[in-house]
């Protein structure tokens, strides 16, 4: 029978060979998910490691300058390793550890993933190969050499549009070869069952803190939270603890690249229908005769052709809304933090900030936002130059 | 008794596969009859597809190739019901969840119904998620092939009892693609599979030599093999069909 169901979607759609690693994940994590030791290790790590509970700062500048609802930024980029990737990279070594597995291996987009995976191998003296696509090695260059070095292996994936699907298509296959001792660091709320459960649950930390810390900044919940959305890892991690909350909209923000009018965008709820692919029933771009679309975006880590089941389930069911965001309007949001705040930007969490500028001043002053500044930009600065012509070599 | 079934009645069965539309339509419209007149016992006609997760560098790269010039599925259909006038052999599908989903399933299954295909094989959609197309594949009398992998173990019993035409034994951990060595206990795999139900069993992945196809064909009703060929059709393009042929020649002869 079909596990891991969010309304039609998710499911477990992978090879046989890998069903009963799966299975043993499922079981390994059941465990621990309520075991009192590993919680405390956890929670020691988030704490004295990662440096949670991240900040939740208002944007005082920003408030003043949109003229509308007061704005929050949920402070992920001061993460160690200066994403929320880390909530789950962390967790899932640690948990891959408690299985006895030795090596772990992962994906990764912008390369924050693989950075966050290779920061928790090398703490905890596990082997760790990160698998990216061509052009995002080109793309996020800095980002490769710091994951080798923390000692893991980066392989350039050829195969393909060069980008984060066949990255994930990469691992799979190298999962399929070697699970016995390996476990695969999943990095977003995707794929089979119970992936799209366990990263959901490491990143919900990130809504966790929200509530206590708006509660006793504001006294009152937020009126909308937002967050960009590319498998949705940030976006779940914000939105889970506030889905009960029905006065509290939740907005995702997916990559428009030139234009969903164009073929170059990687909005998949906005142009995308339902499909099954890296183990899951979601939605996905893909043509008619179910080819996987080649998306595009600036952004390397909203660069991927689907979305995690749990947000198609929220689509479906109206609970989450999902809004497109062009290159342009995030660039120009990635520049508009840095000057007014302060703070630049991961280009991904760029397409939040980027929609509150849009409903922002449509809102009450009395209303509140929260945006989950889910990265810092630093690893963008070269790409973000390039993109406004000048050449910059990092 | 399925006309899938029936095939391994006859004796060990030697099943090619190709991926179809590889170099283009009509070369796959000659390999099929073609490799029937070489000793093929049923053929597997692979349909491409974007990301084939479960296929090494060899067969991702035929897929690549045949979508470079326009491969269709709605093209596929049509090119099978020319093949079904040159030839009554056995012919299955192989192809990833998504290109059968996206399609319709039912029109899907319905469609390759229409045309004569027998039965269909989908790497990415394991035993508990059969559901989304075991009652249609019985409603259009078309077998859905299970698959059991090295790491199946005690998923084996469940698996092949409620298996249909043929069960697909994985010979090796890892993607589709010629190796060496099988290092797995076929024989053991087999039996466990007879235990649960009296189902031919066929081996594929990694089988690539007449010495391996007779191995493989002592523990098992049927042999597999897709790279060993596929990647003689990268090589010689058009002029596959003869020196493919001899191949499979070579491997049915192979068996014992």
């Amino acid at each position: 029978m079909s596990k891991g169901r969010f309304g039609q979607h998710g499911g477990q759609f992978i090879p046989e060979t890998l069903m009963n690693a799966i299975n043993e994940l499922e079981e390994a994590y059941n465990f621990y998910k309520n075991d009192k030791a590993f919680l405390a290790e956890l929670d020691e790590l988030n704490r004295k490691y990662i440096g949670r509970p991240s900040l939740l700062y208002y944007a005082e500048q920003m408030t003043k300058d949109l003229g509308g609802a007061k704005i929050y930024l949920k402070r992920e980029d001061l993460n160690h390793t200066g994403s929320h990737k880390i909530n789950n990279a962390i967790a899932q070594v640690l948990l891959a550890k408690k299985m006895g597995k030795t090596r772990v291996i992962a994906e990764t987009g912008a390369g924050q993933h693989g950075v966050a995976t290779a920061t928790a191998a090398a703490l905890m003296g596990m082997e760790c190969e990160v698998f990216m696509g061509k052009e995002d090695t080109d793309r996020q260059a800095l980002n490769v050499f710091r994951m080798e070095l923390l000692g893991t292996k980066v392989h350039a994936v050829t195969s393909g549009t060069q980008t984060l699907k066949d990255a994930v298509n990469e691992t799979l296959r190298e999962w399929t070869n070697r699970m016995e001792d390996t476990h695969y660091v999943m990095g977003s709320v995707m794929g089979p069952h119970p992936f799209p459960t366990i990263v959901r649950d490491f990143q919900s930390i990130i809504g966790k803190e929200v509530r206590e810390q708006i509660l006793e900044d504001e006294g009152k919940l937020p009126d909308m939270l937002i967050a960009c959305v590319g498998g949705g890892s940030n976006a779940m991690g914000l939105f889970y603890d506030f889905i009960e909350d029905t006065s509290v909209k939740l907005v995702g923000c997916e990559a428009a690249g030139q234009g969903i009018d164009t073929d170059k965008n990687a909005a998949t709820i906005a142009t995308g229908r339902v499909g099954i692919f890296h183990g899951m029933k979601s939605y996905f771009c893909q043509d008619e005769y179910g080819q996987i679309a080649p998306v595009y975006s600036i952004s390397a880590g909203l660069d991927y052709p689907g979305i995690g089941p749990e947000h198609s389930a929220l689509h479906d069911a109206k609970r989450a809304q999902y809004v497109s965001i062009t290159d342009d309007e995030s660039v120009e949001a990635f520049e508009y933090l840095s000057r007014m705040e302060g703070i630049i930007p991961a280009i991904e969490s760029a397409h939040a900030v980027a929609y509150a500028r849009k409903v922002a001043p449509t809102m009450g002053k009395d209303q509140i936002i929260v945006i989950n500044l889910s990265g810092r930009g630093d690893k963008d600065v070269a790409a973000i130059a390039r993109y406004k012509g000048e050449e910059i070599y990092e | 008794m399925s006309r899938v079934r029936d095939v391994f009645a006859k004796g060990k069965a030697f099943i090619p596969f190709i991926t179809a539309g590889d170099p283009d339509l009509s070369i796959t419209e000659e390999l099929v009859p073609a490799m029937v007149a070489a000793g093929a016992d049923l053929i597997e006609l692979g349909i491409p597809f974007s990301d084939p997760v479960a296929e090494g560098i060899v067969i991702q790269e035929a897929d690549m190739r045949a979508l470079a010039v326009g491969f269709t599925t709605d093209k596929l259909f049509e090119s099978v019901k020319r093949i079904r006038e040159k030839t009554d052999v056995p012919l299955a599908f192989m192809t990833y969840i998504n290109p059968v989903f996206a399609y319709g399933s039912r029109k899907f299954v319905q469609n390759a119904a229409d045309c004569g295909i027998d039965a269909l094989i989908v790497p990415d959609m394991p035993f508990e998620e059969k559901e989304e197309l075991q009652p249609i594949c019985r409603e259009f009398g078309i077998d859905l092939i299970s698959l059991i992998a090295p790491t199946s173990h005690e998923r084996i019993k469940a698996i092949a009892s409620e298996a249909e035409g043929f069960v697909y034994c994985v010979s090796s951990l890892g993607v589709t693609g010629v190796r060496k060595e099988i290092t797995t206990d076929i024989g053991e795999m087999v039996s466990l599979v007879k235990e649960a139900q009296d189902i031919p069993c066929a081996i594929g992945f990694g089988i690539s030599t007449p010495e391996q196809a007779r191995q493989m064909s002592k523990d098992a009703d049927g042999v597999i093999v897709g790279s060993a060929i596929v990647k003689m059709i990268a090589k010689y393009g058009k002029d596959c069909v003869e020196p493919v042929c001899e191949y499979v020649k070579s491997m049915k002869e192979a068996m014992v």
